[in-house]
C-alpha cells in the first residue's frame, strides 16, 4: 500500500485499499480526520456553555447534592460521643438491663467534651427527632456533667497536692513539639495544636485521650494555656480507671514516682457511682430505650430520615410503623399526588378549548387571546394567590355572588379556602398557561385540512375530532401534563396561603423542616423522595408516551 | 340559466362573500352532467377554490343554490354529502397506517370488517399501492402519498370527487404520470370529477371541460380545444397557452372577418369575436405557432407585417423566435424543427402573416 503510493508520486489523490479503512487525502484514516474535525467543534461548544455549566454546578448541582447527602448523614452521634459509641457497640440491645458502668464512664468523658464545645444540645436536638425528651435529657446532663468524677479529683489531691498543679499533667502528657511551640506563642493567631508525648497513649490510653481533648478545648474554646488550667474531673476519672486497669508505668517517665504511688493508693480509693450521677441529672438515663436509640443511631449513615419520611422508624427490633398519631408523610405524599393529578386534569379540561381557539382563530383575535393567557405570567405569583384569597373566602366575592343569586344559603356559605378545594382552584389558575402553551404550539401544527378530510370522508364533527384531531394533539397534552404535574407536585407558596391544613403539599412540610424545626435531614429525605417520584413519573411517561413525542414548540 | 335535466352538479346564481363588502364568487352558474371531468382553472384568488369548498360543504354560499343530483345541498353538512375529496397536502392522517386511512370512511359508515378489508385492498390495488397497506404516511414519498389520498377519496365509492390542486407539490415528471392515472381512473370508474388547478397544461390534458376563473367569474367554460383555439376574451387568450397580443382599432367589419388598424399604423385581418362596431378598441390575439413566415403560403390579398428578428432559440422539437412587430418586441413565433424549416437569423427583417381565422379580435 505504501509502496503503491510511492510508486506513483504524481498521484496525490485519495488512495483506497479495499481491505483497509477509508483514507483521507493525506493518508490518515478517514475516521481520525473526522474525529479531529469534530473535536474542534465540540471544544468550541463546550467553551460556549462553560459559564452556564460552572454556574449551575456551583449554585445548583453542588447545593442539591449537599442537601441530599444530609438525608443519610448521621455523623453527629459518632462525632460527639466517640467513646460511648465504641463501648456501646458491645452492648446487647436485647438485654433487659441498661449498659454497664464502662458506658457511663465513657459518656461522662464525651459529655464533658461536648458540653465544653456546646455540641451536646445539637446532639440532643438530633436524637429528639427519633424520640421526644432526648433534647432536654442532654441539656440537663450538660449542666451537671463537670462534677462527675469530682470524688477522684479530691482523693488524688489529698494523696499528693502536686496533682492539683496543671504543670504536673503538662509534664506527663505534653509532647516536646507542642511545648516548644507553646513557649514561643506570643498571643496572636491560633494557639499551637496540642500534641501528646510519645508513648503516653499506650501507658495511660484513656487519660491521654481525654487530656488531649481537654487541652484542645482549653485552647480553642477558652483561648487559655492548658499549662495554667486545672484539668477536668473527667481527666482524674480516666486516670483512676487507667491506673486501676493495671497500667505499667515506665521508670523513665515524668512523675513516674507520683504515678506509681497513685496506682498503689487508687486500689483503696472510694469509688464513685457514675451511673447514679447521671440518673441524678435525669432519670431517663436509666431507661433502656434511650440507650437503644443512641445505639441504633450511632452509625455515621442512617436510613432513619427516609424511614421517617415514610412514617416508619428504625427501632432496635428493625423497621416499624410510627405511632398512629405521628404518621403524616404518607398521607401528605398521597394527597400531593392526588391533588397534583386533579390540578393537571382540570388544566387539561380548561386549557384544551383555549388552545384550540388560539390555534384556529384569525391571528388578530388569537394574539389578543394569547396576551390574556400570558397576562398571569406578568403578575406576581403572590398577588395572584392573594387575589384568590379575596375571591374564595367565606365573605369573599364568589360566596357573596352565590348567596346573592340564591344558590347557597347565607348561613351555609361554601368553604372554598383553607382546604383542598382552594388549593386546586388557585393552582389550576396559576398553572393553566403551562398547559395552554404546549397545547397551542402542537395544535398550531395540525393543518385544518385533516379535519376537512375526515368530514369529507363521512365523519361527523365529533368523530373527526376524536379520531383525527385529538390523537394528533396528544403530544401537546403530554407535554402540558408533565409540565403542570411536575410544577404542581413541588408547589409551595399557593398551598401555603390558601391551603389551610387540609390543602397543603409535601413541599410545605419540607419548608417547615428547613426553616422552623431545623430538621434538615428529614427535609432532605422528603425532598429526595419527591425528586424520585418526579423522576419516576418522567420515566413512566417516557415508557408509555415517549419523550420524543413531547412538543413544547414547533 | 336553463336547468338541464341531466345536470348532476349545478351552481345556480351562487355568490360568496367573506367580509360582506367584496364578492369572491360573483353570480356563478355551472352545470355538469354525470361522469364529466371538469377543471376549474384560474390564477390564485380567482375564486375557484372557494367554489370547490362550497361544493364540499366547508364554505356556505352567501346567495344562490348548489344542487347535487337535483337536490339542493346548501344545508347538508359535509359529512353527509358523500363527496370524495383529495387535498393538495394529501391530508393523510399521520397517526394511522395506510390501510387505516383507507378504512376510515368505511368505519364511519359502519361497514363490517370483512367488507372494509376487501374494499381497502381493492382501492389500494387500483392505485398500485397494494403492498403499502401497513406503512405510515410519513414513510411514503409525495407521489405515493397522493396515490393513497386518491384511493381514500375513492374507497367509499362516491359519485363525485373533488380534487384541490392534488399534484401541486409534486415534480413535473411525477405530475404527468399521475395526471394520466387520475383521468384513466375517473373514466374507468365513471365518476364525476371537479378538479381545481392553476396549471393550464394540466387543465387542458385532463379535462372534458375547463372553467376559466378570473375575478370571481367564469370567463369561459369550454372543452380544452375550444378554449385554446377560440378564446372568448383576452384574459382567456392570455391565460391559456402562449399568445401574441397586438392592440388597435376596428377599421372595418364585413361578415365574419374584420380589418384592424394597429396603433403602429399597419393593418391586419382578424375574426371579430367580441367587437361589434367600427372604431372600437380591440386586442388582437395570435398563437405563436399560427404565424406564417413563408408569406407565399398565405392568400393573395392577405395583409402582412414587417418583423425584425431579435432572438432565435433552439428548443429541440421547435424553434422559438422573438420578433419586433408593430412596435412591440415580445412577439414570439414557434416553428417546427423540420428539415426544410428556415432558421431565422437575428438582425434580419422578414415578412410575417397569418390566416384571418387564426387571428381573433377580442375585447380591449
Amino acid at each position: 500500500m505504501t509502496d503503491a503510493t510511492h510508486g506513483s508520486a504524481a498521484d496525490k489523490s485519495v488512495t483506497t485499499d479495499p481491505s483497509g479503512p477509508m483514507l483521507a487525502a493525506d493518508g490518515t484514516p478517514l475516521k481520525t480526520s473526522l474525529n479531529r474535525a469534530l473535536r474542534k467543534q465540540k471544544r468550541r461548544a463546550l467553551f460556549l456553555i462553560a459559564p452556564l455549566l460552572v454556574f449551575i454546578l456551583v449554585t445548583f448541582i453542588y447545593p442539591i447534592g449537599e442537601m441530599l447527602f444530609r438525608s443519610v448523614e448521621n455523623q453527629i452521634v459518632g462525632d460527639t460521643l466517640p467513646r460511648t459509641v465504641r463501648v456501646l457497640a458491645d452492648w446487647d440491645t436485647e438485654a433487659s438491663d441498661i449498659p454497664g458502668p464502662a458506658v457511663f464512664s465513657a459518656l461522662a468523658k464525651d459529655m464533658m467534651v461536648a458540653t465544653e464545645e456546646k455540641n451536646h444540645t445539637r446532639l440532643g436536638s438530633r436524637l429528639n427527632y427519633e424520640a421526644s425528651g432526648l433534647s432536654s435529657l442532654f441539656r440537663k446532663t450538660g449542666r451537671g456533667v463537670d462534677d462527675v468524677g469530682e470524688g477522684y479529683t479530691e482523693q488524688f489531691v489529698a494523696l499528693d497536692p502536686a496533682w492539683e498543679d496543671p504543670q504536673t499533667f503538662i509534664d506527663i502528657f505534653a509532647g516536646p513539639r507542642w511545648l516548644d511551640a507553646n513557649a514561643v506563642y506570643d498571643g496572636t493567631g491560633p494557639r499551637p495544636t496540642f500534641r501528646l508525648a510519645a508513648g503516653i497513649g499506650e501507658v495511660l490510653p484513656q487519660t491521654a485521650s481525654i487530656y488531649r481533648d481537654f487541652a484542645r478545648v482549653v485552647q480553642t474554646e477558652d483561648d487559655d494555656n492548658p499549662a495554667e488550667e486545672e484539668p477536668w474531673n473527667a481527666v482524674y476519672l480516666a486516670l483512676y480507671e487507667d491506673l486501676q486497669a493495671g497500667a505499667v508505668i515506665p521508670a523513665d517517665m515524668a512523675h513516674a514516682d507520683m504515678l506509681n504511688a497513685a496506682q498503689v493508693a487508687a486500689a483503696s480509693f472510694t469509688t464513685t457511682d457514675v451511673l447514679a450521677d447521671f440518673v441524678s441529672f435525669d432519670k431517663d438515663w436509666a431507661d433502656r430505650d434511650v440507650w437503644r436509640i443512641i445505639q441504633t443511631y450511632s452509625a455515621p449513615y442512617t436510613t432513619g430520615y427516609f424511614l421517617n419520611s415514610a412514617d416508619l422508624q428504625l427501632t432496635p427490633d428493625g423497621v416499624a410503623w410510627r405511632p398512629e398519631n405521628e404518621r403524616v408523610y404518607v398521607t401528605l405524599f398521597i394527597r400531593t399526588l392526588i391533588m397534583s393529578t386533579a390540578i393537571t386534569v382540570s388544566c387539561i379540561l380548561l386549557g384544551y378549548p383555549i388552545g384550540w381557539l388560539l390555534a384556529n382563530l384569525p391571528s388578530r383575535q388569537a394574539n389578543l387571546l394569547m396576551i390574556l393567557v400570558l397576562l398571569p405570567f406578568w403578575t406576581s405569583l403572590l398577588v395572584r394567590t392573594s387575589a384568590w384569597k379575596v375571591l374564595l373566602q367565606d365573605q369573599g366575592v364568589i360566596n357573596d355572588l352565590l348567596v346573592w343569586i340564591g344558590v347557597v344559603a347565607d348561613d351555609n356559605r361554601l368553604a372554598l379556602i383553607n382546604n383542598a378545594t382552594g388549593t386546586i382552584i388557585s393552582m389550576t389558575h396559576i398553572l393553566l398557561p403551562f398547559m395552554i402553551l404546549p397545547l397551542y404550539s402542537v395544535m398550531k401544527t395540525i393543518p385544518p385540512s385533516y379535519l376537512r378530510a375526515a368530514k369529507s370522508l363521512g365523519a361527523t364533527n365529533w368523530t373527526a375530532f376524536w379520531r383525527v384531531y385529538f390523537p394528533q394533539s396528544v403530544p401537546g397534552i403530554g407535554a402540558g401534563s408533565i409540565l403542570v404535574f411536575i410544577l404542581a407536585i413541588g408547589y409551595y407558596i399557593t398551598p401555603e396561603i390558601v391551603g389551610g391544613t387540609k390543602g397543603v403539599f409535601i413541599s410545605n412540610r419540607i419548608a417547615y423542616h428547613i426553616s422552623t424545626s431545623l430538621n434538615w435531614g428529614l427535609a432532605a429525605a422528603l425532598g429526595a423522595i419527591l425528586l424520585v417520584i418526579v423522576l419516576g413519573f418522567y420515566w413512566a411517561y417516557d415508557r408509555i408516551v415517549g419523550i420524543d413525542n413531547v412538543k413544547l414548540g414547533g | 340559466m336553463a336547468q338541464s335535466d341531466d345536470a348532476f352538479v349545478e351552481f345556480d346564481h351562487v355568490q360568496k362573500s367573506y367580509d360582506g363588502e367584496n364578492l369572491v364568487v360573483k353570480d356563478l352558474n355551472l352545470s355538469m352532467p354525470k361522469g364529466e371531468f371538469l377543471t376549474m382553472l384560474g390564477p390564485s384568488g380567482s375564486g375557484k377554490t372557494t367554489c370547490l369548498m362550497m361544493l364540499a360543504g366547508f364554505e356556505t354560499a352567501t346567495y344562490g343554490d348548489i344542487r347535487l343530483d337535483g337536490k339542493p345541498i346548501n344545508d347538508i353538512p359535509p359529512h353527509k354529502r358523500g363527496i370524495g375529496m383529495v387535498f393538495q397536502n394529501y391530508a393523510l392522517f399521520p397517526h394511522m397506517t395506510v390501510a387505516e386511512n383507507l378504512a376510515f370512511p368505511l368505519q364511519v359508515r359502519k361497514m363490517s370488517k370483512d367488507v372494509q378489508k376487501q374494499k381497502v385492498m381493492r382501492a389500494l390495488d387500483m392505485v398500485q399501492m397494494g403492498s403499502f397497506a401497513g406503512r405510515r404516511p410519513t414513510q411514503l414519498s409525495g407521489g405515493q402519498q397522493q396515490r393513497i389520498a386518491l384511493a381514500r377519496a375513492l374507497v367509499f365509492e362516491p359519485e363525485l370527487v373533488l380534487m384541490d390542486e392534488p399534484l401541486g407539490a409534486l415534480d413535473k415528471q411525477l405530475r404527468e404520470t399521475l395526471q394520466f392515472e387520475i383521468t384513466n381512473l375517473a373514466h374507468q370508474l365513471g365518476i364525476t370529477v371537479v378538479y381545481v388547478t392553476h396549471d393550464q397544461t394540466e387543465a387542458l390534458t385532463m379535462s372534458d371541460r375547463v372553467a376559466v376563473f378570473e375575478n370571481g367569474r367564469i370567463q369561459q367554460l369550454a372543452a380544452p380545444a375550444t378554449l385554446y383555439e377560440e378564446p372568448q376574451n383576452s384574459f382567456v387568450a392570455q391565460f391559456i397557452g402562449e399568445n401574441n397580443t397586438l392592440e388597435g382599432v376596428v377599421a372595418e367589419i364585413k361578415g365574419d372577418t374584420c380589418v384592424v388598424k394597429l396603433d403602429s399604423g399597419e393593418v391586419i385581418d382578424a375574426v371579430p369575436v367580441n367587437v361589434s362596431k367600427v372604431g372600437e378598441r380591440t386586442k388582437v390575439s395570435i398563437r405563436p405557432e399560427r404565424v406564417e413566415v413563408d408569406t407565399a403560403k398565405l392568400g393573395p390579398n392577405a395583409h402582412t407585417l414587417k418583423a425584425e428578428v431579435l432572438e432565435f432559440i433552439y428548443m429541440g422539437d421547435i424553434f422559438r423566435t422573438r420578433l419586433k412587430v408593430a412596435g412591440i418586441d415580445n412577439f414570439v413565433i414557434k416553428t417546427r424543427n423540420s428539415p426544410d424549416q428556415t432558421k431565422l437569423t437575428p438582425g434580419t427583417t422578414i415578412d410575417i402573416g397569418w390566416l384571418p381565422r387564426d387571428c381573433r379580435a377580442l375585447d380591449a
